[in-house]
């Protein structure tokens, strides 16, 4: 790799072959007269190496986010620092990021060998060299022998492979990624997110990816940033957003959960103890709420267990006592919809099975479930 | 709550450091577009608005030449010719242009053919179809030659410099910009509604009143307008193959020139110019025409 | 049914007669063995084109004609193109006014251009001079090539730039390598329409090209004053075939760049 990857932000302390990528109280109000802020304070420290992905609604500042580090967006305040060195008046070209769109912006009157050579070209890269840097690269997305072609001559997939090996045949040391799966159909997705992990795993570099799409997110990231409103709800691995979320935004974007309201009625330890419909139920919880205080507790549908039959008994578990409303079989799993008390709806997931008998609606039945796995939101 | 946020932010955008106080590439595109801009003005603009200032400030600052214009008959005369040609040939472009438009549409193997025919007149300089009216038209044209051969007349009728050839010729050259956007107004008609109001049991001309007629209006309203504002000014056509005492407003125009009158021909061009510009401002008013002008303008 | 088909064909058919007729009879007409105009020619000859091409008196006025045009298409193409790059980023307010000001001539009749150029010319001595024609009709041609590079930027997808900058070029290389063939068909077009607004100008010539500067549509003009001889009719279908061929050449270039740009969004979608 002679003379490239040292173009720009790839000076300074490096550390491995990714970049890490500090983004602090990062802010951006596009119009001045609707002072909306498309990006609203968000924190981020992006290791060297790792796969992040910001998952979101549509409209919570993903995409601005992204082009504010490519530097198509200038932030209106905070700071973004690469590798420690901050970009924010750095112009794009200078940045050395490898960048994959949506629709994948392969450039329309070069050939798939010239558009994979494009950034190459740019930075001088003599002609020999080019082309054998273009073909490893087309190796590695598993397209040899396509150079010669148009992108219009490419289905949806081929391009995206094409739009991925442009934005690394530089050897950027990040790799920033939008919605890239986001036009293909299902099965092409779920094949194509394989190979992004593969590649992230054989480049070592750092990957930030954009998705709206949750069970994308869970199943490629090391770690998920999820936004909200142009702020960051919550930052983990997957387990941690989907086992222990911090706030009602993140239970329910991610996953289905269940929210009851309780009241506290007191702390053991890190546990605390609230009353809902009737019952003590025990939830983990990292502050200390007052007695009294109105919280939601949520659950996941497929942490609940009918609690007679072979449930019965093994604690440590919260119960509560419910009437079936709505019973439907889905395959793999029965999903029932409950009603505890005077009208907390509660779903709870099911594996099918012969030896697990099936309820019928408006059968009353006691459910539980561990405390572990009931989180105060 | 905007009032607890505001001041935060203000200080974090003023602290953060800037690179200069103004940002050279903001200017870019105003640098490139100032040289056409400063071009046109130089070249094209300022000269027409001095030509028409002549108006009001010759000898001194009046508004005198307006005001005869108000008993002044011989541009009255013209000014009447001008409009009732505008109107003629308008009229004229849409009873022959709305039903080739259909046809265009409609066409499916036949529709590359068609619209070559409509685009070789189109694409052809005026002045060579003025010429090929004159040759029609004349004495021993063509048109003279079929009509006495047919014996419809005993002897050759005099068409070139009459108001008729003028007709004739202007609206063979305009009638293309009244097709294409009636073409383009029918193409955006969904077919399946059509097809909905013929299933319902209506007869082609119902569906013709009732559903394609009324949703190509804009497309009509657009060709109308733009046919209207171009034969306000055409000059050549009719000094070419129009009568000599059938003039038009450009025509006394260009007279009052050749005169070095450019007072009155001043005041003439600011009355023509004035008129299509109302025109086309009542015609940007018009929901859906200012679209389809725009692209039929291209 | 027969009939409520056929009427309205054989309408179309006689409209669309009515079009192509006059020009074709032009053409028949420049064949015409004739030494006078009559038709149909009594006999087929190429008289009429050898008379013109022997003719100095018409052969100077063609190259007029083709130098002016020739140096309306640089000028114009030059100028309309940057203008039309810095329009479609200008802020709305400025847009519009850059926006009228250039596309004016479109509406505003050409006797009040012409007399308006005619005034000011006269009065800096250049009427009856090549550069004042080139002037004048750079800007009646300027507004084709904006709006023709105009819809060819609007339908440049903005990520394509964003892309060659993410990709480390500059933005001097992503205009040169990315924009600009991505918008050459849109400038061709311009530079073809720039062409034969200049190449059939005849308002504006009749005032300001004098004697010095006599083109082709002024030098019909004049002898058509006196005479239709059928060597008119051999110019005219020159220019007919000249800019049929440059029109054609355009809207094949334009459906081009459509089915580029169409093949590459659906196959995206
Ligand atoms: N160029 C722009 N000008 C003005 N407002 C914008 C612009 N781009 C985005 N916004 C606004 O900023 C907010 C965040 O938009 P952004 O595109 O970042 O969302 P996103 O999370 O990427 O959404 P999606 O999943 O739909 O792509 C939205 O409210 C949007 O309307
Ligand atoms: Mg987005």
């Amino acid at each position: 790799m002679t003379g490239m990857g040292t173009n720009g932000a790839g000076s300074g302390p490096v550390s491995g072959r990714g970049a890490s990528v500090t983004l602090s109280n990062l802010e951006k109000t596009y119009d001045r007269a609707n002072a909306a802020k498309a990006v609203d304070g968000v924190s981020l420290d992006i290791r060297s190496g790792e796969f992040l992905t910001m998952l979101g609604p549509s409209g919570s500042g993903k995409t601005t986010t992204l082009m504010m580090i490519a530097g198509f967006e200038t932030p209106t305040a905070g700071d973004i620092a690469i590798d420690g060195k901050s970009v924010v008046a750095m112009p794009p070209y200078r940045r050395n990021i490898g960048m994959v769109f949506q629709n994948y912006a392969l450039f329309p009157h070069l050939t798939v060998e010239e558009n994979v050579g494009f950034p190459l070209k740019q930075r001088g890269v003599p002609k020999a060299e080019r082309a054998k840097l273009v073909a490893e690269a087309l190796e590695l997305v598993h397209l040899p022998g396509y150079g010669a072609r148009y992108p219009r001559q490419l289905s949806g997939g081929q391009q995206q492979r094409v739009a991925v090996a442009r934005a690394v045949v530089f050897r950027p040391r990040l790799l920033l990624m939008d919605e890239p799966l986001g036009a293909l159909d299902k099965q092409l997705r779920e094949n194509l997110q394989l190979e992004m992990r593969r590649l992230h795993a054989d480049l070592g570099i750092t990957f930030i990816y954009v998705t709206h799409d949750q069970e994308e997110a869970l199943t490629m990231s090391d770690r998920i940033a999820v936004m909200n409103d142009g702020k960051v709800a919550q930052v983990g691995s997957p387990e941690d957003l989907y086992d222990r979320p911090d706030n009602r935004f993140v239970a329910g974007f991610i996953g289905e959960s269940n929210f009851l309201p309780a009241v506290v009625r007191g702390m053991e330890d890190n546990i605390v103890i609230a009353e809902c419909e009737g019952a003590l139920i025990r939830a983990l919880c990292p502050g200390r709420p007052a007695s009294g205080e109105k919280v939601t507790l949520t659950t996941r549908p497929e942490r609940l267990r009918f609690a007679d039959g072979v449930w019965a008994g093994t604690p440590p578990q919260n119960r509560l006592s419910v009437t079936v409303t709505e019973a439907v079989f889905a395959g793999e799993r029965c999903r029932y919809m409950l009603q505890a008390g005077d009208g907390t709806s509660i779903v709870l997931k099911e594996p099918s099975s012969a030896t697990i008998r099936r309820r019928a609606v408006g059968e009353r039945a006691e459910i539980a479930w561990s405390v572990a796995d009931t989180i105060l939101v | 709550m905007s009032e607890v946020v505001q001041p935060a932010s203000l200080a974090l955008a003023v602290s953060r450091p800037k690179t200069s106080p103004f940002d050279w590439r903001r200017a870019v595109p105003l640098l490139l577009a100032a040289p056409l801009l400063i071009y046109m003005l130089v070249f094209y603009a300022l000269p027409v608005v001095a030509m028409l200032l002549r108006s009001v400030n010759d000898p001194t600052w009046t508004l005198s030449h307006y005001a005869t214009l108000l008993d002044d008959v011989v541009f009255q005369k013209t000014f009447w010719i001008t409009i009732n040609t505008s109107v003629t040939v308008t009229l004229g472009c849409l009873i022959l242009g709305y039903p080739v438009a259909m046809g265009l549409v409609r066409a499916k193997s036949m529709a590359p053919f068609i619209l070559v025919v409509i685009l070789l007149p189109f694409w052809t300089s005026v002045l060579v179809r003025s010429y090929a009216w004159m040759v029609l038209l004349g004495r021993h044209g063509l048109v003279n030659e079929a009509l006495l051969a047919l014996g419809m007349i005993d002897r050759p009728i005099r068409i070139l410099n009459t108001p008729l050839a003028t007709q004739i010729a202007m609206i063979h050259i305009l009638l293309p910009y009244m097709i294409l956007p009636i073409a383009n107004a029918l193409r955006q008609i969904d077919p399946s509604l059509i097809r909905a109001a013929s299933g319902l049991g209506s007869t082609p001309f119902m569906t013709f009143r009732q559903v394609i007629l009324p949703l190509s209006m804009s497309g009509v309203a657009a060709g109308t307008l733009l046919t209207f504002v171009l034969a306000l000014g055409f000059y050549i056509t009719p000094a070419m193959v129009g009568g000599p005492r059938d003039i038009t407003l450009s025509m006394l125009i260009a007279q009052q020139v050749d005169q070095l009158n450019w007072a009155y021909a001043a005041t003439l061009s600011a009355v023509l110019l004035a008129t299509a510009l109302a025109i086309l401002a009542v015609a940007r008013k018009l929901p859906g025409v200012g679209n389809a002008f725009r692209t039929s303008m291209r | 049914m027969m009939l409520g088909r056929i009427l309205p064909a054989s309408i179309v058919g006689l409209i669309l007669f009515f079009l192509a007729f006059p020009i074709v009879v032009v053409a028949i007409v420049s064949f015409s063995s004739a030494t006078y105009l009559t038709f149909p020619p009594p006999a087929f000859g190429l008289r009429w084109y050898e008379a013109y091409f022997s003719n100095p008196d018409w052969l100077k006025p063609t190259w007029v004609s083709l130098w002016v045009a020739a140096a309306v298409v640089v000028l114009a193409t030059f100028l309309g193109t940057l203008a039309a790059l810095g329009i479609a980023r200008l802020p709305k307010g400025l847009r519009i006014v850059a926006a009228s000001l250039i596309l004016s001539p479109l509406i505003v009749p050409g006797i009040v251009v012409a007399i308006g150029i005619y005034y000011a010319y006269a009065r800096y001595g250049l009427v009856g001079t090549p550069i004042a024609m080139v002037l004048a009709h750079t800007c009646l041609a300027v507004p084709f090539v904006v709006t023709s590079v105009t819809a060819s930027l609007s339908g440049i997808d903005p990520r394509l730039e964003q892309a060659a900058l993410s990709l480390g070029a500059t933005p001097g290389a992503t205009f040169f390598q990315v924009t600009l063939p991505l918008i050459q068909p849109g400038v061709l077009v311009g530079a073809l329409f720039a062409f034969i607004t200049s190449f059939d100008e005849l308002i504006v010539a009749l005032f300001i090209s004098g004697t010095g500067a006599v083109t082709l549509p002024r030098r019909m003009w004049d002898d058509l004053r006196f005479q239709i001889d059928p060597t008119i009719a051999a110019v005219s279908t020159l220019t007919i075939v000249l800019t049929a061929a440059l029109m054609g050449a355009a809207h094949l270039l334009r459906k081009r760049a459509e089915r580029n740009r169409t093949a590459i969004s659906s196959a995206a979608a």
